[in-house]
């Protein structure tokens, strides 16, 4: 059977990394056909295009497509749904808006934040902060599925899938775009980082995540931050991992001033290796650590950012 | 303007969640509950729109087992004027999807005409993150999802949203199915003389049949294991040790 992937498009640009994680976790579910869907699109569906496991990519070009808005997105999706019997997107902020909408169009359930493809019924998700994994069986004839990037390598490069224009649906009208804020940043983009460095509320204000950044900077590595930090104001909300921020896996995580709070663990805890700076030994992000020091941040950071590269 | 808010009772968030070792699910008896946190401030913001004198009412509907009627009384304390509980289920352990809470909160919606419906952007329980976008679809309703601003003037409301790539403002058409974020407010406690009036506040129950909606679930729940333990790390001396070792595992 046919898998409709939607692709992450941001302004135009693909984010190749999501998109094709998303495709290898569907490639067992039948042939992918991705929807590239924006104001400008067709750029990002020619680079889609050349995923490996793609047979086919659709290009949606409108204005009302611009901004990943949720009424006129799901209307597309939901209008080509009849000839596919999964559609999946990588769980973005964006898809997690569109998707669950999709679905209720659709009259079936939104399967969120798949970590493990079973079959084409059978889904691993977490729940509970990703204390459990709870496998469930869809009854439904179409499977709407968004995709844990996090827990899915990326699918490789050498597809030569054909490309397609259509039409976007009629718009709702129901909302507008009014303005992005988004921080412009030469670090790698935080859930596709090889190494993340992340700051709680032990860093005590946002002028000391600096120091955080520093040792990120070093490293080459993306910042990331506790919910603690970013209720805080020490770092801005996108930086945030957990529960219901980001889910990161990276080669590598270093914890800094973080207590370890399960919902922070839940996006970061299948890290390949877990560093933790605490003065608190008694924190539990020390059961998560692969190693684990017990220090002063403010002199060990330093201390470290010096020591490495 | 009415305001219409879900609430769902759910595992208290400081709770250390227990696997059953049958695999049948998470154990929920004799568990502390509460109402799920993202819920608390989609409440809060209610009553901020009340006391703004943007709203004139705020009523607070749980869809789930008849205990809900806890996490009702919870609104009621916070400021939520009346109560609405939908009892779909008997047991503790079953969990409404969203796609069923979603249609009988449309049913709801129908009857009582509110002018817009705040919802938490995810229950802590089963991690979804979908009852407020359906409940969107299944109206023809604007969503605005993962809110951590909300200014609603007449007939638009200026939504600033938490997205992946920072923050992202849309104005939506009113009526509007509102999801909110973390950053949207600080919720209040209920004081004492609030639990104990909130005792008065009238509590409607009604069941998903005066609703006519079917709740049989779509997802079997085929099995609910714990994740796989990360092996022991063991503590490093000094910041020289650690960079040794990182270098030994070939992370820097």
């Amino acid at each position: 059977m046919a898998v409709l992937l939607l692709a992450e498009v941001t302004d135009g640009a693909l984010a190749l990394d999501a998109t094709a994680k998303a495709v290898a976790a569907a490639a067992s579910l039948g042939d992918v056909t991705v929807l590239a869907a924006g104001a400008s699109a067709a750029a990002a569906g020619e680079e889609a295009a050349k995923i490996a496991g793609v047979a086919k990519v659709l290009v949606a070009e409108d204005a009302s497509l611009g901004h990943r808005l949720a009424e006129p997105t799901a209307a597309l999706i939901a209008g080509l749904a009849s000839d596919f019997e999964h559609i999946v997107a990588p769980a973005t902020t964006d898809a997690k808006n569109v998707l669950p909408r999709v679905a209720a169009l659709l009259d079936v359930m939104v399967i969120s934040d798949v970590s493990g493809v079973v079959d084409g019924n059978t889904f691993e998700r977490p729940i509970y902060a990703g204390n459990a994994i709870q496998t469930v069986k869809s009854n439904d004839a179409k499977k709407v599925v968004s995709i844990r990037t996090a827990s899915f390598d990326a699918a490789g490069e050498g597809g030569s899938a054909s490309v397609e224009t259509i039409s976007a649906a009629a718009n709702p009208g129901l909302s507008e775009w009014v303005e992005d804020k988004v921080a412009a940043s030469d670090r790698p983009e935080l859930t596709s980082a090889g190494i993340v460095v992340s700051g709680g509320r032990g860093v005590g204000s946002e002028e000391d995540f600096k120091l955080i950044e520093g040792l990120a900077d070093k490293l080459g590595a993306a910042v990331g931050a506790s919910r603690a930090a970013v209720d805080s104001g020490y770092a801005p909300n996108d930086w945030q991992v957990g529960q219901t921020g980001k889910v990161v896996a990276p080669d590598l995580y270093v914890a800094i001033g973080i207590s370890g709070a399960i919902q922070h663990l839940a996006g970061m805890k299948d890290s390949k290796v877990i560093v933790a700076i605490n003065k608190d030994e008694e924190a539990p992000i020390f059961q998560v650590a692969d190693f684990g020091l017990v220090a002063d941040l403010f002199e060990a950071v330093p201390a470290l950012t010096e020591k490495l590269g | 303007m009415k305001v219409l808010v879900p609430v769902k009772r759910v595992i208290d968030y400081n709770v250390k969640v227990r696997v059953k070792a049958d695999g049948s699910g998470v154990d929920l008896a004799n568990v502390k509950m509460s109402m799920n946190p993202f819920d608390e401030i989609a409440v809060e913001e209610a009553i901020r729109l009340k006391e703004a004198g943007k709203a004139d009412e705020v009523v607070a509907v749980s869809i789930g087992v008849k205990q809900a009627q806890e996490t009702l009384r919870t609104a009621l304390a916070m400021g939520a004027d009346r109560a609405i509980l939908v009892v779909a289920a008997d047991d503790v352990h079953t969990d409404i999807e969203p796609l069923a809470v979603a249609k009988i909160l449309a049913k709801v919606v129908e009857e009582e005409q509110p002018g817009v419906v705040l919802c938490g952007k995810q229950a802590i329980d089963n991690d979804m993150n979908a009852t407020g976008q359906m409940l969107s679809a299944l109206l023809g309703w604007s969503q605005g999802t993962f809110a951590s601003e909300l200014d609603i003037e007449g007939d638009n409301a200026k939504v600033t949203r938490e997205v992946d790539g920072g923050l992202q403002t849309i104005s939506v058409k009113m009526p509007a199915i509102i999801t909110v974020d973390l950053r949207l407010n600080e919720p209040r406690y209920a004081s004492l003389p609030n639990i104990m009036k909130a005792k008065k506040k009238p509590l409607a129950e009604k069941t998903a049949a005066d609703y006519g909606v079917d709740v049989t679930p779509r997802l079997e729940i085929v099995k609910t294991e714990e994740p796989a333990a990360r092996a022991a790390g063991i503590v490093v001396g000094s910041v020289d040790e650690l960079v040794e070792k990182l270098k030994e595992a070939g992370a820097v």
